[in-house]
């Protein structure tokens, strides 16, 4: 990353330090979902930008994790943040390597797919079924205790402590994926994000390597997915559909793909430029149509941002790393349609990408 | 940001105000007292919005009635779109109560969203009307001071459906409505109202919300062959419903009672099924009483639009802050003031008067209609003051 | 009886359900097999059909009239679409058809409740259809709802007739395979993209016109209506009107029959089909080869 780009960074996160100094509750607790939602798109932008694997069902861990809270908190008393948090990840750990074996199997839109119905199931599993609360939801009535030795590190009940762990983790999370991307994992990966056949000819064991980064994208999905049902203090279905898969796939593609920053930048974009089209303050009469504008928005930056909002921050020029346009759904493992198998972006040739073969 | 601004600008003023108090010494000036600030949640987008739109209306026209001003004070609206989505709930009410410091929420249609408004109300100590989310709960387990409702509980219309049936002698009934709080609560209703009469569910038959293929339950009702059938629907749902049972022949066979919400708002989408459906509901159209008839009237020349049971219940949470603004000059912190002055007061209401309980749900008439035309038409009172039991609200 | 009538009544609604899904799913087969556009906002043409039929019928009186004026405006909408937008994005990544199309969902939906407003609206079955055919002495079966299948099927012949058929269907299929070839032939592949897309939004809108006497008209309708039809075209196979017919039967019976045996899971039946599908067949029933 250019020197510019470190310093936009340095100020941002020291804003968001100091933000909370500004005595604004609602926007504070806005900014922390913000953070929260950051982390989840991160997630899948491992996937999708990093590995090119595109996942439509990623709502799938943030919900199990959430509802895995729900379900085991004790009625009266707060458990302890050590035992809920790691059964949540472990639930999530696991639903990942089972479905990811299966999912992993195809490819392409196909992928997208799957992944998309196995999200549904884990929808309808909770809306339809007994097991939780169905389409009414279940109430997380008592934040865990964030103790060790009897002493109260955090308590999660007060909105600026909640708001500096989830700062902390966000950032915790960035460096943490920015080294496993770094590392001889994260190359492999982005060889299998530019050609899969290649890197199997080569003895790569490409299918261990994509399951790896998907119970890893998992995990840190379900991370999320807990501080999400912590802090609105509520679970439903919905935030296991696909809306909410879709809304956090709009959130890493806005941002630009494969970048990691580009997906907490989408984030932030997304979550607050809603917050302001429903102003009536800011739009008056005007904000009732905010879906219009947040929906014109987007249609505006597919169109003019071919690689998200931080490509308008990084130079068009010799393209430093294969871009490939993380080409998601015609992607990693798809033969290049009529030509013959190169690790160049290459022609795009989306339109011909019709025969998926 | 807006916030700092305010800050700041609040801060200005206050020291303004403070110079110009001390500049002017003799003669009592009465420092206006603070504008009232409502916050209005309610749904501006999505298949709610017309209820969301007819609260306001309803609500705005109470308060216009009283002069703009409640309890001296007056009202200054923020509004939020609730967009009727349950997980962002807390979330909205705090855009209000903490972005827009109201002194008073109203608010929702949705019952889910309404709970999570309640824990927001709830924890802020703000007042909070609801002018519909209908969930037994509110003024059940989470009763509260500081809540209030001006609409009904899910129970009540369907107890009173239920007791309509059992009057008209049928003996046995099926009951079928989607698996959620207010289908269940319904349920409920319907069921003791019928059982009370003397009447016996054979069957409950359950949807996954909010599914429409209702072919396979009819069907099954169909084989039961009931005397008569109870249910719960509402929106899109219950124009299908109605469709859908006139479709497969049961209309003419088996009768089917509801509560009012399967044939309100729904009427120009089923015209031709619906005809002489019979539904019961705390309103109706053509109701034999003056102060609905002065109301509707002043509504279709304000609005240009007929008003239906959701602008009334907008337009009684006005008038209830009227009420309770009077009855403790204004201080909207007085809760105590506000519960004394409230429980138990009589609403003159365009829906007939009643009363607000202990537990804050009205005390009210519920009627009997029937659709004719685009019309619920009233036949006649089914249940005199009904009251919902409030079970499990210590208040 | 009844049990035999209402099995009966069950595997009509399956058939018909499954019809309509065809309509649907053929254009979005379509616009993805030979466009290669992932086109989230399918589901809007869907709705915008149905309140085209509620504002033309109650304009005019008859839902024929409607659906006669309805064909030609959404051929139109289709036409200005893919000229305004879609045409941008044959050559971009398919995540950026998705957040295209993601957006455009949003826009329509705001622009509908603009344009038509929030309230659930009916259309009246035309009178000649609006009886139900008596099956027990409790039972009928709509008669509107036999049409509504009717029209699907001639719609699936007919467009089994363009696709085999004629010169038309011949480059469809060719422009499928592989659109630099047919470029290469001199074929005019804009044209050709341009009548497909206009196709798949009118097949959409006439799906919405015929299912709105059933379904009534309301915001979001077409939502639901839009996933289920991703599962069906994936299920059949991307680019293949075959494989979205046998997928849209096989979705439609396995949803209205698994509504009545099993409705704890019936939700889920549809996307357990899709994975056990994929996970077998891993490009769908009827891949293009």
């Amino acid at each position: 990353m250019s020197r510019t780009a470190w310093i936009v960074f340095v100020a941002a996160g020291l804003a968001l330090a100091a933000f909370p100094a500004s005595g604004s509750t609602f926007y504070v607790a806005l900014l922390t979902k913000t953070m929260i939602l950051a982390i989840f798109a991160m997630s899948l932008d491992l996937l999708v930008g990093c590995t090119g694997l595109v996942s439509l069902g990623h709502a799938a861990f943030f919900a199990l994790a959430g509802y895995g809270l729900a379900l085991l908190q004790p009625k009266y008393d707060p458990a302890s943040i050590l035992l809920t948090l790691p059964a949540a990840l472990a639930a999530c750990a696991a639903f990942a390597a089972i479905t990811g074996w299966l999912v992993l199997r195809t490819r392409g839109v196909y992928f997208i797919m799957v992944t998309l119905a196995f999200a549904q199931m884990v929808y309808f599993v909770f809306h339809d079924t007994d097991l939780g609360g169905g389409s009414d939801g279940i109430y997380v009535n008592n934040k865990p205790l964030v103790a060790a030795g009897g002493v109260k590190l955090v308590d999660l009940d007060d909105p600026v402590q909640f708001y500096y762990l989830m700062l902390a983790l966000m950032g915790g999370c960035y460096l943490l994926l920015r080294r496993v991307l770094a590392s001889n994992f994260g190359h492999a990966l982005a060889g299998i994000r530019v050609n899969e056949h290649r890197m199997r000819a080569i003895g790569f064991p490409v299918a261990h390597y994509q399951l790896g980064v998907y119970v890893l994208a998992g995990t840190i999905a379900g991370l999320a997915g807990y501080f999400a049902a912590l802090q609105f203090g509520f679970v439903n279905p919905e935030i296991a559909s696909w809306h909410q898969s879709g809304a956090v796939l709009m959130m890493v593609i806005l941002g630009g793909m494969g970048t990691l920053h580009g997906a907490i930048v989408g984030a932030f974009v997304f979550v607050l430029l809603e917050d302001a089209f429903k102003n009536p303050a800011l739009f008056g009469a005007f904000s009732k149509h905010w879906q219009l504008m947040l929906g014109g928005l987007v249609v505006a930056v597919a169109i003019f941002l071919p690689r998200g909002l931080v490509g308008l921050a990084t130079p068009r020029g010799p393209r430093a790393r294969p871009e490939a346009s993380a080409d998601g759904a015609g992607g990693a493992g798809e033969v290049r349609g009529n030509g013959p198998a190169s690790d160049a972006p290459a022609s795009h040739g989306a339109g011909v990408q019709g025969s998926e073969h | 940001m807006t916030e700092p601004t305010l800050r700041r600008r609040r801060i200005v003023t206050a020291g303004g105000a403070l110079v110009a108090c001390t500049a002017f010494q003799a003669p009592i000036v009465r420092a206006q007292p603070a504008k009232l600030r409502v916050g209005m949640m309610l749904p501006s987008t999505g298949t709610y919005s017309p209820l969301g739109a007819a609260i306001t209306n309803g609500f705005r026209m109470a308060i216009d009635e009283l002069g703009g001003k409640v309890g001296g004070r007056e009202v200054e609206y923020f509004t939020v779109d609730d967009e009727s989505n349950p997980a962002k709930g807390p979330e909205n009410a705090s855009r209000l109560v903490q972005r827009d410091k109201v002194d008073v929420l109203v608010g929702t249609v949705h019952s889910g969203v309404a709970l999570g408004m309640a824990k927001v109300a709830r924890e802020s100590n703000t007042l909070l009307l609801i002018p519909n989310a209908g969930a037994d709960d509110i003024t059940g387990p989470m009763c509260s001071p500081g809540i209030y409702r001006t609409s009904f509980s899910n129970w009540q219309p369907s107890y009173a459906a239920g007791a309509v049936a059992a009057q008209k002698k049928h003996k046995t009934a099926v009951w079928i409505s989607w698996k959620y709080a207010a289908g269940e609560e319904a349920g409920r209703g319907f069921k003791e109202g019928f059982e009370k009469g003397g009447g016996k569910i054979v069957k409950e038959l359950w949807l996954p919300f909010p599914r429409e293929e209702f072919q396979a339950l009819l069907s099954e009702i169909a084989s039961l062959k009931p005397d008569a059938v109870g249910c719960f629907f509402a929106g899109a749902g219950a124009a299908k419903f109605i469709k859908d049972y006139a479709g497969a022949g049961l209309k003419e066979k088996i009768p089917l009672y509801s509560a009012g919400f399967l044939t309100d708002g729904v009427l120009q989408a089923v015209k031709a099924e619906a005809q002489g459906l019979l539904t019961t509901l705390h309103y109706a159209d053509s109701l034999p009483i003056r102060r609905d008839e002065d109301f509707r009237r002043k509504y279709a020349v304000t609005f240009k639009l007929q008003p239906d049971v959701y602008a009334v219940q907008g337009y009684d949470a006005g008038l209830l802050l009227g009420q309770a603004m009077t009855a403790v000059r204004g201080d909207v912190s007085n809760k105590a003031g506000i519960a004394k002055a409230l429980e138990g007061t009589v609403v003159d209401s365009p829906r007939g008067k009643w009363t607000m309980s202990k537990a804050h749900n009205p005390v009210q008439d519920i009627y009997l209609r029937e659709v004719v035309g685009e019309q619920n038409k009233y036949v006649s009172v089914a249940m005199k003051q009904l009251a919902d039991p409030a079970r499990g609200c210590k208040a | 009886m009844d049990l035999a009538a209402s099995l009966l009544i069950q595997l009509l609604n399956g058939v018909q359900y499954g019809l309509l899904l065809f309509l649907v799913a053929s254009g979005l087969t379509l616009i993805f097999g030979i466009m290669g556009i992932i086109n989230l906002a399918h589901g809007s043409f869907y709705m915008v059909g149905a309140y085209l039929a509620w504002s033309l019928a109650s304009a005019t009186g008859s839902l024929a009239a409607a659906i006669a004026i309805g064909i030609p405006l959404s051929i139109a909408l289709g036409l200005a679409l893919e000229w305004l937008l879609i045409r941008h994005f044959y050559q971009r990544d398919h995540l950026y058809q998705v957040l295209l199309t993601y957006g455009l969902i949003l826009v329509f939906e705001e622009l509908r409740s603009m344009i038509w407003g929030d309230d659930v609206q009916g259309v009246k079955v035309p009178e000649l259809f609006a009886h139900a055919i008596p099956l027990t002495d409790t039972l009928s079966y709509p008669v509107w709802r036999l049409v509504m299948s009717g029209a699907c099927l001639a719609v699936a012949a007919a467009m089994y007739l363009l696709i085999q058929r004629t010169r038309l269907g011949m480059t469809i299929r060719a422009g499928a395979h592989s659109r630099e070839l047919v470029e290469t032939l001199g074929i005019n592949v804009r044209l050709l993209f341009q009548l497909v897309f206009a196709l798949g939004v009118a097949l959409a809108a006439f799906a919405g016109m015929l299912a709105a006497p059933v379904s009534s008209v309301y915001p979001n309708m077409g939502g639901q209506v839009l996933i289920v039809c991703f599962v069906v075209v994936v299920i059949g196979g991307i680019g293949s009107i075959r494989g979205a017919l046998i997928a849209s039967l096989l979705v439609g019976l396995v949803d209205t029959f698994g509504q009545v045996f099993a409705p704890q899971v019936a939700g889920m039946l549809v996307y357990l089909l899709m994975a056990v599908v994929l996970i077998l067949r891993p490009e769908g029933l009827f891949r293009r080869a």
